[in-house]
């Protein structure tokens, strides 16, 4: 193996395993924070107790999404330090900025809001996980602007004698047509992550006998989680809809290796939901296909023209000079409808559960907690599959028309090096994910603990001496 | 003043924040094993740094994200340089930062034995590394033509980097003996001050050999100024801390790291890596920087931001500013584990 190749595969799997993360974190802390405000608002118990057993349940995903982030904000510089050299000026920017404005502002807040209960006034802790939220928002803005600049180069200029892309307009990346698409897509998603979790967890746990008295409250957090669920499924639809025709405008190619197409169809391109054949999908056996969605989605129109792999691959030949620019086609071709099948599996869950649960209903079947459970379970690897075929659809560039990856990796780092850290890092997140799955299953298990009044500082009950609300 | 200077003295001053915050929650964290006689002690010391150790380590991810955004040139050729330093340094804070949070998430003494160590390690082996990678960027290394790094682990491990882990590692385990001092209450309270008093005294001896060392081989008259300021304060610090002052005590040690690292950075200036290769190989202010309009962006952002970020850091050391001691700390009954 070269280091290319080492540092690819490093690249995909700690930022894939990131991104599993991530997504709940963005979501859960809306979730939290607005539980937290309706019990504010309503003075219900439940609603704290399900603030505080989400919460709980968030932390220990939480503390995972920033540990691996750590790795992320190093790494390019480890294993892609002539893309570090290539795109400093461009892509430096909203990662320094997406610190400054984001992590600190997570950072801090969260610590408030997690030992915060018997130090500050009631609205102002509930507000502390809303700035959370913000956070998370601000740091996907960020952090997508720099990835969209990546999937459509906009805002810079080349400088022939540095050899360097160099930043003319910051605003255009950040508000790159891409990005426009690309942000809402990712944040409803996420939403629908937490959604889906909510209602998972409690379906499953209101299944159990052993919490048959909490059976009202998690009935609620059902419907409250199926809501969100599905009303985010809608976003990420539509938002998905728009960024195929983004895409298709700006990396024609990823849209072609989507569909393996290899010729340009001429108005009314089909969309095949699976096929069977060869590898590569040149030579198709059997195929389930849906007429004409494939110009809709890339197009907008039903008979719009969606342009072909092999034609595209001589027009970039001829504007780039010659390589092969065809994306691994499977990966692209089965990325892509793993992303929407378990999507839409999700988002058929969530209704299905919605109705069953219509105006009090209260259905005994078991198997909804297990269908709930495998909800969160489903988005994730959604989220996971979107962004394998984003990025492994814009292969072989690393910047879309100015960068190939096989240009970015590092040249001064040894085979010995690159290999050391695929493998410690690839172990250690291996054992991570076993402790923290565990944890998970325990904490999920044991529910919601019983109702705590915590102190009220405004009104003067906070004891100097007594135990901390929360400790490590 | 030129806006490679102005980004490179905000390098400085995140590294600084760096290490003036994190210093002491990394010395907590190593003397985890030294200064908690049982497990609520130990608890106690975790608890002191419990809401704000994140918010500290930010502190490292911005000055990562701005030497990528402001010299490219040295984030490619530092991270890519020091690689498998930094890949044990990535390995111990992923270790530390879990074990914050998972240490307390089931109440068996062989789970809670082991994220200590991961503290401990998470702690220690940071502490020494960075300590070990600054002296080698003052002193320089190999570096080629094409601005890559061209040793390797070895060349890093010399007496004067390996000196320069042994200080910032003394130097942190007294700010958080400091620390512990300064933020609980109790038997544990005297014991930190005690320790603190007498780990300053080794760092105080090696740090003066260490500053000196650097003074001779690349300082310049400013940064033997940050240099003998630093000293003075340490002294400072631990006559205060003996005097039973722990507010003094603990601004000294904070402002000692601080005013070392300043000189650290004083002495580089403007060079960001000296190549040892040749001169002319050097990384600097100017050949490793982005573009003037990057930077100009970057400084409105700094110039705007910071403040509120330093605004509401401070907020919050100020909402947890009580002392915390053993009677804080919730039984295992009323805690997460068993209900
Ligand atoms: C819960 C997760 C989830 C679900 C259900 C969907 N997506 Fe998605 N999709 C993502 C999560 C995601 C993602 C992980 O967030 C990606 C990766 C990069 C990005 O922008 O979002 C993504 C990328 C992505 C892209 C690639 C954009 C590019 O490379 O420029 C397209 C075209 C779509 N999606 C379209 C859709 C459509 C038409 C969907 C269903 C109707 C859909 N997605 C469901
Ligand atoms: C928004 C921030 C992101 C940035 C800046 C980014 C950047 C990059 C870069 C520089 C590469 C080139 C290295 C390579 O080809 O291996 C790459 C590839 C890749 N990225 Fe992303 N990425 C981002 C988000 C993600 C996410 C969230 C995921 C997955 C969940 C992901 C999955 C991948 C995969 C699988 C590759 C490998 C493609 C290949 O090597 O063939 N990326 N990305
Ligand atoms: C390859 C690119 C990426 C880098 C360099 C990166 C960097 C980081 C870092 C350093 C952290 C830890 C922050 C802390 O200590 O508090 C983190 C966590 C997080 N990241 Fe990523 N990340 C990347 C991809 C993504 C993507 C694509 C998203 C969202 C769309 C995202 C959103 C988040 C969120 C929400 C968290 C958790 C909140 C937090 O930790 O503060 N990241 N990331």
């Amino acid at each position: 193996m070269e280091v290319l190749d080492i540092a690819r595969w490093q690249f995909g799997i700690i930022t894939v395993y990131h991104f599993l993360f991530v997504p709940l974190t963005i979501g859960l802390t809306a979730v939290i924070a607005g539980l937290e405000t309706a019990w504010l608002r309503t003075g219900k118990e439940d609603y704290l107790r399900l603030t505080k057993f989400f919460a709980k349940l968030f932390l220990i995903n939480f503390a995972i999404g920033v540990v691996t982030g750590i790795v992320q904000e190093f790494q390019f510089g480890m294993n892609w330090s002539d893309y570090s050299r290539f795109v400093g000026d461009v892509f430096g920017a909203p990662l320094a900025i997406e610190g400054l404005l984001a992590f600190f502002l997570e950072s801090t807040f969260l610590g408030l809001w997690i030992f915060g209960w018997d130090k500050l006034p009631r609205g102002l802790h509930a507000a502390c996980m809303w700035i959370v939220h913000l956070g998370t928002l601000a740091s996907s803005w960020f952090i997508l602007a720099a990835n969209s600049w990546m999937q459509h180069p906009v805002g810079y200029r080349f400088n022939e004698e540095s050899g360097r892309a160099e930043l003319t307009d910051f605003w255009a990346v950040m508000f790159n047509k891409v990005q426009l698409v690309t942000f809402p897509h990712v944040i409803f998603a996420a939403y629908m992550t937490a959604g889906t979790f909510l209602l998972g967890v409690s379906a499953y746990l209101y299944m159990k006998r052993r919490h048959q008295a909490d059976r009202p409250m998690y009935h609620r957090a059902i419907r409250i989680g199926a809501t969100i669920a599905l009303l985010a499924g809608i976003g990420v639809a539509i938002t998905g809809d728009l960024q195929g025709k983004v895409m298709t405008e700006v990396q024609p190619m990823k849209m072609a290796a989507a569909e393996g197409l290899y010729e340009t169809s001429e108005g009314c391109a089909p969309f095949s939901v699976l096929t069977v054949g060869t590898p590569d999908g040149e030579h198709e056996k059997f195929a389930v296909t849906v007429p004409c969605l494939l110009s809709f989605l890339g197009t907008g129109s039903f008979d719009g023209t969606v342009q072909g792999i092999n034609p595209l691959k001589e027009e970039y030949a001829q504007t780039y000079g010659p390589a092969d620019y065809t994306p691994i086609i499977p990966v692209t071709y089965w990325s892509f409808r793993f992303m929407m099948g378990l999507g839409m599996f999700a988002a058929a869950g969530s209704a299905l559960i919605l109705w069953l649960t219509r105006r009090g209903r209260t259905p005994g079947a078991r198997w909804l907690g297990w269908l709930g459970l495998s909800l969160p379970i489903a988005t994730t690897l959604a989220s996971s599959w979107g962004w394998i075929f984003t990025e492994m659809g814009r292969q072989p560039w690393v910047v879309f028309g100015l960068m190939r990856t096989e240009d970015a990796v590092s040249p001064g780092v040894s085979v010995f090096e690159a290999a050391t850290s695929l493998i410690v890092l690839t172990l250690l997140y291996a054992a991570l994910f076993a402790i923290e799955m565990k944890l998970l299953v325990t904490y999920i298990k044991k529910g919601a603990d019983p109702f705590e009044e915590p102190p009220d500082v405004r009104a003067g009950d906070a004891d100097e001496d007594a135990p901390l609300t929360f400790a490590y | 003043m030129e806006l490679t200077t102005v980004w490179f003295a905000l390098i400085a001053g995140l590294w600084i924040g760096y290490f003036c915050l994190e210093g002491f929650d990394f010395g907590v964290g190593m003397l985890l094993p030294v200064l908690a006689r049982d497990d609520r002690e130990r608890r106690v010391m975790i608890n002191t740094i419990g809401p704000v150790w994140d918010g500290n380590e930010v502190w490292l991810l911005v000055a990562g994200g701005a030497t990528f955004a402001a010299f490219p040139e040295w984030y490619a050729t530092l991270f890519s340089g020091f690689y498998l330093p930094l890949l044990l340094i990535l390995v111990a804070l992923i270790v530390r930062g879990l074990s914050f949070e998972y240490r307390h998430k089931r109440d068996e003494a062989e789970w809670k034995a082991r994220w200590d160590l991961a503290i401990i390690f998470g702690s220690i082996v940071p502490s020494l590394l960075w300590g070990v990678a600054f002296a080698n960027i003052v002193a320089g290394v190999p570096i080629d033509a094409d601005k890559e790094f061209t040793g390797n682990l070895l060349t890093l491990l010399n007496p004067f980097g390996l000196l320069g882990g042994i200080v910032m590692l003394t130097l942190f385990a007294t700010h958080g003996a400091m620390f512990i001092a300064l933020k609980t209450d109790g038997e544990i309270r005297h014991r930190a001050r005690a320790l603190a008093v007498r780990v300053g005294a080794v760092a105080a001896v090696l740090a003066v050999v260490f500053l000196v060392w650097t003074q001779a081989r690349t300082g310049s008259l400013a940064s033997a100024v940050a240099f003998a300021a630093a000293a003075l304060l340490l002294l400072g610090g631990l006559v205060a801390a003996q005097a039973g002052r722990e507010g003094w005590a603990f601004a000294g040690t904070f402002l000692t790291i601080g005013l070392a690292v300043a000189g650290l950075f004083l002495a580089l200036f403007p060079d960001v890596m000296p190549s040892t290769t040749d001169a002319a190989f050097s990384l600097t202010t100017t050949n490793a920087a982005s573009t003037a309009y990057t930077l100009k962006v970057m400084t409105w952002v700094a110039v705007f931001f910071t403040p509120i970020v330093l605004g509401y850091q401070a907020w919050t050391y100020w909402v947890f500013r009580k002392r915390i001691s053993v009677h804080h700390i919730p039984t295992a009954k009323l805690a997460e584990v068993s209900r």
